[in-house]
């Protein structure tokens, strides 16, 4: 077993008019093994920013110091709050310095421009390779899970409400099928004005 | 030892001075005039550089990113290393964070490195000031700021530096208005530049450059020449 999948996870982003969704399983296992039922894998980095991590726990957990680390010696420096895209670049660096004995952690980060409102959603793989797509992107064990169902929930132009529908079905579907991701879900819904945290409850065992 | 105190780059004289960095804003002083001026939309650099009929021509102001760009008074080669420190500076921060340094953390930065040329082994300080034009994309403001040889920086609508920077400055406080725009300010610069000029201003012994929301360009020999003939 791949040690990307040892501990199990998965985080998924869905961009719309004006908002985004990111959310989370609550599972945190040893292989078939679970371990804990309350482990977000969805992380605040600033007002409207979010970063997920999945993958190998341990390294996440690491890899989460070392952005918040980052990120706040640049807030600090340039006295002004993070863009996400801006974050995205630091946390890509932060992986392909270790290109060669890389953190088995793929990163995703979603967030509004604090300044322009506008969405921004990326992925990365362990060694930083950004990926943008407009509609929406998914990491660990269940984003293979994710791409179809979300295909066919994700629709051009939704509002805050549409796209948190979207969102927690897709993943209540993905967690249906990923035995590595499970207990529930948590979803963030980033507007320009706040962010709604809910909790989902799907199969719990 | 005696009152030797400007030999030693990191001793204090009594007084409180250290005389190695006032000998470098002397240089600054003799070196050649420069003009910055920020506009509504934009800012402007003019400066004095002196041509003949033998020798090549060699630009003093110079681009650093997109949307920044500086001008020296003082010693040549000594601004020519803080250039190419400061494209690096600029380069560096691009491949980081995935967006153009902005013109503040470019200046903090570059301050910090003539700073360093202060309190380390085996140097001396700069001796030039810079003047550092900037147009900061986000939220779409000219700046412009002076940088000192002790790693001193200021923000300033308009200022001048080098010979007669004094009565340029008395110049400028009374003809400078926050509402010019660019083409006005190119032609305040001048006539503060001319304040400064013991020869006539031509196309071949003037400088000028203008740093707006499109970036930072410098003007070519025919647009300076309309902008002299305009004065």
């Amino acid at each position: 077993m791949s040690i990307m999948s040892y501990t199990g996870g998965t985080v998924l982003a869905m961009a719309g008019d004006d908002c985004v969704c990111i959310a989370s399983d609550l599972r945190l296992g040893e292989q078939m093994n679970t371990v804990a039922v309350d482990q977000k894998k969805v992380h605040k980095m600033s007002d409207k920013v979010y970063v997920g991590l999945c993958g190998f726990h341990s390294d996440a957990k690491t890899v989460l110091d070392k952005i918040m680390f980052r990120k706040n010696l640049y807030e600090l420096r340039e006295n002004r709050s993070i863009k996400p895209k801006v974050l995205a670049t630091i946390i890509s660096n932060l992986a392909y310095q270790h290109r060669f004995g890389s953190f088995f952690t793929e990163p995703l980060v979603a967030g509004l421009d604090p300044v322009s409102h506008k969405p921004y959603i990326c992925a990365m793989d362990t060694i930083g390779n950004i990926c943008t797509p407009e509609d929406f992107v998914a990491i660990g064990t269940g984003a293979e899970y994710l791409l179809g169902v979300s295909e066919s929930f994700w629709r051009k132009g939704m509002n805050s409400e549409e796209l948190f529908e979207a969102t927690a079905q897709s993943m209540l579907s993905a967690l249906e099928r990923d035995a590595a991701s499970g207990w529930g879900a948590v979803v963030y819904t980033i507007t320009k004005n706040n962010v709604n945290i809910r909790t989902i409850k799907a199969r719990m065992d | 030892m005696g009152d030797h105190y400007g030999f030693s780059l990191t001793t204090f004289s009594p007084s409180g001075k250290l005389m190695q960095i006032e000998y470098a804003l002397n240089a600054v002083k003799n070196g050649q005039p420069s003009v910055g001026l920020k506009a509504s939309d934009g800012v402007v650099l003019a400066t004095e550089n002196p041509s003949s009929p033998l020798y090549e021509e060699q630009a003093k102001i110079e681009k650093i990113s997109k949307h920044i760009g500086c001008v020296y008074s003082g010693m040549g080669p000594d601004a020519r290393l803080l250039v190419k420190r400061a494209r690096k500076i600029a380069i560096t921060y691009e491949d980081m964070y995935g967006e153009e340094i902005s013109t503040t953390q470019l200046v903090t930065r570059l301050a910090a490195v003539m700073q360093e040329y202060t309190q380390s082994g085996g140097v001396r300080p700069f001796g030039v000031s810079l003047l550092i034009a900037g147009w900061d994309v986000e939220p779409g403001k000219p700046l412009l700021f002076q940088c000192d040889p002790s790693g001193a920086y200021f923000a300033w609508k308009a200022t001048a530096l080098g010979k007669n920077d004094t009565n340029a400055k008395t110049f400028l406080e009374k003809r400078f208005s926050e509402t010019l725009e660019l083409d006005d300010g190119v032609h305040t610069s001048l006539l503060t530049l001319r304040e400064c000029f013991d020869v006539g201003m031509t196309e071949d012994n003037v400088e000028v450059a203008v740093c707006n929301a499109s970036g930072f360009h410098r003007l070519t020999k025919q647009q300076v020449k309309d902008h002299l003939g305009a004065l």
